[in-house]
């Protein structure tokens, strides 16, 4: 009963102490809400960034040319050592009839091209076109199917991929560490500000002291004060990530410049990002208002 | 039964001036004891070391049962819920009301709702601000605002009230009323009293026990004593 009661008090007097210290809680919030917002956009740009780089990565095939000699069983047999093949996500068959039908469907000049060739004369060759799991194994496993026997050739586009690949990885790299000094600030920067508000209430920790509060009775409401100036202090971000992302996601059609470059959608990203910061917000909130107190019980 | 016994106790500061030098000293329930001196004596910091504000560099101290000297940093609350202090400069919280200001004290050691309500009223009562519940400290005089601290510091029935000079900042009117609630609280409430002062006046008016201290030096102990001059 005792406990809970004194829980419910710390509730209240956290509470309290919000609205009669209004002007610094005021400041405090600002200052959290200012953070909070720059960290929001961090992290909403990194993870939008890092959505692009999977984009391109999941477009990436392996087109593999069979030999013109290759008879129906000849082509199974491929097929099913392709499957054995660990790296490998979907195969595709397209036969060269296939191929010709979608390149002539694409322009009027190929298709006046291709249409009178009759079916002996199509030089295109059968493809197996392949998506693989492991983006950074796709030369070994390129490598691999090129040595199946009946496959002519294997392309990737390697010259490429391979710029692409060492370039996502330092966007990666790069962003995570964006987000992370970022998020180090933040905390750094609402420690300091709660830290502020509790030092004007030395007075008040050591009158607690006083009148006999147990260390854990003094922390308690300046603790649940933290998290309840972290909480009002994400309030205005969260507002902010959920209707500015709708607003660029609709402004912008889902993708910038080019269908390559898509955004996420808004769906659940933004209450991901939103319960991120808040979570932020209130820990961080509390962890400062701890440490500012614990400096007054040493005595 | 003596509720505070002092043996061979001595304070140095980390600055290294010494406060208190080898003192002894017993005082029993329900006392009324007068420590005095000139500035810079001791009495302060004989006061600080009964609340565990300061621990003594030698010596023994027992308040109530409990060995002062070796208590921990985080069990120092059960001392002071044995204890009422009250201070010079009050130490109210100006951003609450008087009713709230008595109420803490016992809120800090989760009492319940309803025993919280009888015992604050009952102690603003004893020092006679009852009709004052819902005013803030800075709407009252000084010498009611040192009643309030008293009404917070016995709220909780403690066996023993130590006051650091609660009657320095009042004029010889205000201070007499205060020691006329102090009297009150000792004569009805059997509180055991410890009281550094330097005012001449009230001790020479309340003829109790009184103890000199001089640099640092126990140099009187007198039942029914006065205000010595020369011992000062």
């Amino acid at each position: 009963m005792k406990p809970f009661r004194m829980f419910f008090r710390s509730i209240r007097d956290a509470f309290k102490s919000v609205v009669r210290n209004f002007s610094l809680s005021l400041a405090s919030i600002s200052c959290i809400s200012i953070t909070l917002i720059i960290v929001a956009i961090g992290i909403m740009a990194s993870l939008n960034v890092n959505n692009f780089t999977k984009v391109i990565k999941e477009d990436v095939t392996i087109v593999v040319f069979i030999k013109r000699d290759v008879d129906e069983s000849s082509l199974g047999v491929i097929r099913a050592k392709l499957d054995q093949i660990d790296n490998i996500s979907t195969i595709d068959y397209k036969s060269k009839k296939q191929l010709r039908d979608e390149m002539q469907a694409t322009s009027p000049t190929l298709d006046a091209t291709m249409k009178d060739w009759s079916e002996d004369e199509n030089p295109l060759k059968d493809t197996f076109q392949i998506k693989v799991t492991e983006i950074e194994e796709i030369a070994e496993t390129a490598s691999t199917i090129s040595k199946i026997e009946g496959v002519d050739s294997v392309n990737y586009g390697e010259t490429m991929v391979g710029k692409f690949l060492s370039a996502f990885k330092m966007i990666e790299k790069g962003t995570i560490l964006v987000v992370v000094l970022l998020i180090l600030v933040t905390v750094f920067l609402i420690i300091n500000t709660i830290k502020l508000t509790i030092f004007s209430r030395k007075r008040e920790i050591s009158i607690m002291r006083v009148v006999g509060a147990s260390n854990l009775s003094i922390k308690m409401p300046f603790v649940i004060e933290g998290m309840v100036l972290g909480m009002f202090g994400s309030l205005i971000p969260i507002i902010l990530i959920i209707y500015g992302y709708y607003a660029l996601y609709k402004h912008f059609g889902g993708q910038i410049f080019s269908p390559l470059i898509q955004l996420i959608k808004p769906g659940p990203f933004v209450y991901i990002v939103s319960l991120i910061i808040l979570a932020i917000g209130m820990i961080v909130g509390m962890i400062g208002s701890y440490r500012a107190v614990r400096k007054y019980l040493k005595v | 039964m003596e509720l505070i016994r002092i043996r061979d106790v001595s304070m140095q500061y980390k600055n290294g001036v010494t406060a208190i030098y080898d003192l002894n000293l017993k005082i029993r329930r329900g006392d009324f004891v007068f420590i005095i001196g000139g500035t810079g004596c001791g009495k302060s910091t004989l006061i600080k070391m009964l609340y565990r504000e300061v621990k003594p560099t030698r010596g023994e101290i027992i308040v109530g049962g409990l060995n002062v000297a070796r208590l921990r940093n985080s069990r120092v609350y059960k001392l002071r819920r044995k204890l009422g202090i009250v201070f010079q400069d009050y130490r109210l919280l100006t951003k609450s009301t008087v009713y709230e200001n008595v109420a803490f004290a016992l809120e800090v050691i989760g009492a319940p709702r309803e025993e919280i309500n009888r015992k604050v009223l009952r102690a603003l009562e004893l020092v006679g601000l009852k009709g004052k519940v819902r005013q803030y400290p800075d709407q009252l005089s000084g010498g009611e605002q040192q009643r309030v601290a008293i009404a917070r510091a016995i709220v909780n029935e403690p066996k023993i009230l130590l006051c650091d000079e609660p009657t320095g900042n009042l004029d010889p009117e205000k201070s007499i009323e205060i020691m006329k609630v102090l009297d009150t609280i000792n004569a009805t409430l059997g509180t055991t009293i410890v009281m550094a002062t330097h005012d001449k006046e009230i001790v020479n008016r309340m003829k109790k026990r009184v103890i000199i201290l001089k640099e640092g030096r126990l140099v009187k102990d007198v039942e029914k004593g006065e205000y010595d001059d020369e011992a000062i």
